[in-house]
């Protein structure tokens, strides 16, 4: 048993070694698939990022009157947080709302100066984040219920902003582009898989006289099958080191050509932080072709 | 050893291969079949390595019905079977010493005897010197030989070759039978089948003749007669 594995693996990687253009051939076809299954995963990631940050930007945006009290704000955000849709309050105070605006526009001294004169016109502000973008709607009718139950004083509430129609078309667009990825994602990698299997049955095909040989001389059906199983597994083994050293300048391709974009990661640091398992997916898919596809293809030589 | 006991082999299109054959070969016998090309030959010899399977009858190896072998035990039957064909069926990828030892290793054996018995083997056709060589890098003859090396190997009891001096030229097809005859010499049964009139009547040993499928002639010490 032990010495028809060393022999299995001895023949194989001789056999890789000694058929240069035919084990290229499988090179080349595992890299492009494993390619294919690198990049829709970056790019799965990269999408996934950049639709989560653009759901954190999404919030409603709640200013107070300048003679609300602060402790009147702080119990109602008490009570937004009390609430299962909401996901976080932030709080700023009428002092930060000063700051914030000077920072903003502190090379305008006209505004700046007019300013001082006013003294702080600004109210404290909550932002309301929610957990899922389809429960604004309840936040932003409790919040409106809240300032009419206020009664006489008209409650503390000055203006309530939340764009509604903008959110809406954002999930949208969210939903389809998902759906419409995922589609693409499963037709891509299904036809390198297709077109992989069936490279690898060509080049047992041009094997198939030595396999009738084989079955002439008296080997037994596993042991003509190993060293092909042996090729498989090489093959799809360096075949996922090429594509992880090819992703890289990719990577780095598609980070610059995006650097503008809103909210996205930064697709170099997340390739290195996830190299060990990017890699692992790329040679575990890269064996998993390799060997399936000899073992399926070798099968129908062995009939002899 | 081998007995066919009245076997036919018809295919699809109702062409006749085989016409209800029957004789025996005791152990030991240097058995050449003649005929002319589509006569049958080789039909026969594909049904003693279980490479096809009669329409009718029986083929028997000592007192094993050969085609009621499951697939997993014709593999054992095929290690105590040397077979050598006309167009060689080499394997391209290796060398003559891996050829040889490819079916020493299919059949189980150890390392230490591989490494013993091939070059000794290898002596006994007179290819020592080109055991490490590819068989595109060798003659027609040579490639025989290295064919021949690797149906003796493993020691069968039966050596069958189909046409095996079919693309060699006279000096070759010469050699080889002498080898044949060495190797008939020390015990082993040896079915031959060819077209080479000059083979068959120098080797002066029995010959069975077929025609469309049937046995015309069966000689002790046979001529090339058709």
């Amino acid at each position: 048993m032990f010495i028809n594995l060393k022999r299995v693996i001895r023949s194989g990687s001789l056999n890789f070694w000694r058929n240069g253009s035919v084990a290229l051939a499988s090179i080349l076809v595992l890299t492009t698939t494993l390619l294919v299954i690198g990049s829709l995963y970056l790019g799965s990631a990269f999408l996934t990022s950049t639709l989560a940050s653009i759901r954190d930007r999404v919030d409603i945006s709640v200013a107070f009157k300048t003679e609300a009290e602060e402790s009147a704000v702080l119990a109602l955000k008490k009570d937004l947080e009390q609430l299962p849709e909401v996901k976080t309050v932030t709080y700023s105070s009428r002092e930060q709302e000063l700051a914030d605006f000077r920072k903003r526009h502190e090379d305008n001294a006209l505004l700046i100066q007019s300013l001082e004169e006013v003294g702080n016109p600004f109210g404290a502000r909550l932002s309301i984040l929610a957990i899922n973008p389809a429960q604004y709607d309840s936040i932003s009718r409790f919040l409106s219920n809240y300032n009419e139950n206020a009664g006489v004083t008209g409650g503390i509430i000055d203006q309530i902003s939340f764009k509604k129609d903008i959110i809406a078309k954002l999930l949208a667009i969210i939903s389809t582009s998902q759906t419409i990825g995922l589609a693409i994602s499963a037709l891509l990698i299904l036809l390198s898989i297709l077109v992989t299997v069936n490279t690898i049955s060509l080049t047992i095909y041009i094997a198939r006289e030595e396999i009738s040989v084989m079955r002439l001389v008296g080997a037994n059906n596993s042991y003509i099958r190993g060293p092909f199983i042996v090729e498989g597994v090489i093959a799809g083994g360096i075949a996922s080191f090429i594509s992880i050293v090819l992703l890289y300048p990719s990577v780095l391709w598609v980070r610059n050509l995006t650097a503008g974009v809103y909210g996205g990661i930064d697709l170099v640091s997340f390739y290195i932080s996830h190299f060990g398992i990017l890699f692992l997916i790329l040679l575990g898919s890269g064996i998993i072709l390799g060997t399936v596809s000899s073992f399926l293809a070798i099968g129908r030589y062995l009939k002899v | 050893m081998i007995y066919f006991d009245k076997v036919s082999k018809k295919y699809f299109d109702k062409s006749v291969a085989l016409d209800n054959v029957s004789f025996t070969i005791e152990p030991g016998e240097f058995v050449s079949v003649v005929g002319h090309s589509g006569a049958g030959k080789s039909t026969l010899l594909k049904m003693i390595l279980a490479e096809e399977k009669p329409s009718a009858g029986k083929v028997f190896f000592e007192s094993v019905d050969i085609h009621t072998l499951g697939r997993r035990h014709i593999p054992t039957l095929r290690r105590r079977i040397g077979s050598v064909f006309q167009d060689f069926r080499l394997l391209p990828h290796k060398t003559a010493f891996e050829n040889i030892a490819f079916t020493m290793e299919a059949a189980g054996r150890a390392e230490d005897e591989i490494e013993s018995d091939v070059p000794h083997v290898l002596e006994l056709v007179g290819l020592d010197d080109k055991m490490w060589n590819f068989p595109f890098e060798l003659s027609g003859g040579e490639r025989q030989r290295v064919a021949i090396a690797r149906a003796i190997v493993n020691q069968p009891d039966l050596l069958i070759a189909d046409e095996p001096t079919g693309n060699l030229d006279p000096l070759s097809t010469h050699e080889i039978i002498e080898i044949f005859k060495k190797i008939n010499d020390i015990g082993t049964t040896v079915i031959l089948t060819t077209h080479n009139k000059g083979v068959i009547d120098k080797l002066g040993k029995r010959v069975i003749t077929l025609e469309k499928g049937k046995i015309i002639r069966d000689d002790k010490e046979g001529r090339y007669v058709i």
